[in-house]
């Protein structure tokens, strides 16, 4: 998955928990919890919108790769390989 | 206007989701109401025919004010909930019940300023609020006729505030608080999450607040004395444990919708409530009874969350449990010290109703019932 994909999607399903959120603030390497406020069932709605969207699993060992920008992209690049 | 909790004096109607003539039951949902806590839906509490819709969308009513009437107008159609959740005594004087408006056919009557202004607005009069001299409109009505109607879903921050405001200051003014704490070491419950959830797609994976509020929803089953209300000098028992689950708004404040009979559900129907009654409570439709049946209430800070609170009780309920977040500590087991997983939980008693000893014994029925998840 291209980093516009992933953008894409990541906008996307974000528009679906946080409306109001804007990634235009959040840096590659700020935390996605903290620069968007969202809590333990938030992010398990974010990874199950990414779930749905890209096919993967996604198990839970694999949360703290996606709590910033940077390592959703290096993450969902990855899968594309895979 | 049914009381929709201790800070409650009044809402604003937004919607009738009724009409009259048509046939209700007990417990359907009939209009929408905008109050502190955003827009809520309001459930009939009797079986009936609409009669007379007596509030107009845009109209702010006291509560205890009359919303509608049933079949032949003796009976208000939408009263107060239940006194449970009796709102502090209003400082203002209310607003004055709207008159019926006059039968079908008869021209409305008016004040000439009202008539000018409803002129200028574009506004019918027939079915407008009259609170003027008589049954007549005045220009107060027809400024609440012209107000835009509340959206679905939102709320007014600054109104929010002042209702948390009004609640804890009754609660701290009211109640007598005492306050326990106890760290447990939820590695085993949390191992076996880690396990049950490794097996499960996202959608059907549980979160660790949910093994917290059946552990605490059990424990208050074999605790009733802390599950109920105080009210009138006494304390009266719930009927069932409705956990009220504190969630966040995004933009500030707080609600805690009622999770009903939580002791009696497995942890994939809870963790399905939970998810329901957040997400309404963020996105709007959460119902009048939500927020009124609660028998007490849950705080889980979650995992960006403080080490531990210490939560003040929502009145009248009598008490409320509070997790912090949960950190990994070195801990003493077996006589060898371990990196454990602790959460420390806490509980505010209301003095009136019970005392630390009692509190104690929940919240050491808590810890037990966290150690074995897995046992239904």
């Amino acid at each position: 998955m291209t980093k516009d994909e992933t953008m894409a999607m990541l906008a996307e399903v974000l528009a679906g928990i946080a409306p109001e959120a804007d990634l235009t603030t959040v840096t590659a390497k700020d935390d996605l919890r903290e620069a968007l406020d969202l809590d333990s069932m938030d992010f398990q709605n974010l990874v199950i919108g990414l779930h749905e969207r890209s096919g993967l699993p996604i198990p839970e060992e694999d949360y703290p790769r996606l709590f910033t920008l940077e390592g959703m992209l290096a993450y969902f690049a990855a899968a594309k390989r895979a | 206007m049914p009381s929709l909790g201790a800070d409650m004096e009044a809402g604003t109607l937004v919607e009738w989701l009724v009409k009259p003539g048509d046939a209700v039951k007990r417990g359907d949902v009939v209009a929408v109401v905008e109050t502190a806590k955003g827009a809520i839906e309001i459930e009939i509490f009797h079986d009936g025919t609409i009669g007379e819709l007596v509030a107009a969308p845009g109209s702010t009513v006291p509560v205890g004010g009359v919303l509608a009437r049933l079949g032949d107008g003796s009976v208000t159609a939408v009263p107060a909930a239940r006194p449970a959740a009796a709102p502090e005594p209003a400082r203002a004087s209310p607003a004055p019940e709207p008159r019926r408006p006059p039968p079908a056919g008869t021209r409305a009557r008016a004040t000439p300023a009202a008539r000018q202004r409803a002129a200028s607005l574009g506004v019918a009069l027939d079915g407008l609020q009259r609170t003027g001299v008589d049954g007549a409109i005045c220009l107060a009505d027809l400024s609440q006729a012209a107000k835009p109607a509340p959206r679905r879903g939102g709320f007014d921050p600054k109104a929010m505030r002042a209702a948390i405001a009004a609640a804890m200051a009754r609660s701290k003014r009211e109640i007598p608080h005492y306050y326990l704490s106890l760290s447990v070491d939820v590695t085993a419950t949390l191992g076996w999450l880690d396990r049950t959830n490794a097996g499960r797609a996202p959608p059907d994976r549980l979160l660790p607040a949910v093994l917290l509020l059946r552990a605490t929803a059990l424990a208050l089953a074999g605790t009733p004395e802390l599950n109920g209300f105080w009210e009138d000098g006494a304390f009266r028992p719930g009927d069932g444990v409705h956990v009220g689950w504190a969630v966040a708004l995004r933009g500030g404040g707080l609600v805690a919708p009622a999770i009903r009979n939580a002791d009696r559900l497995g942890l994939d129907e809870l963790m399905a409530a939970l998810r329901d009654v957040v997400g309404r409570a963020r996105g709007g439709g959460l119902r009048g009874s939500e927020l009124t049946d609660p028998t007490v209430t849950v705080t889980s800070l979650g995992d960006r969350g403080a080490e531990s609170v210490l939560p003040i009780i929502t009145p009248p309920q009598v008490a409320t449990i509070g997790f912090g977040r949960v950190m990994e500590r070195p801990w003493v087991v077996d006589g060898a010290v371990l990196p454990r997983r602790i959460v420390t939980v806490t509980l505010a008693g209301d003095h009136r109703a019970t005392d630390g000893h009692r509190g104690g014994l929940l919240l050491a029925r808590i810890e037990a019932l966290l150690q074995t998840p897995e046992v239904p």
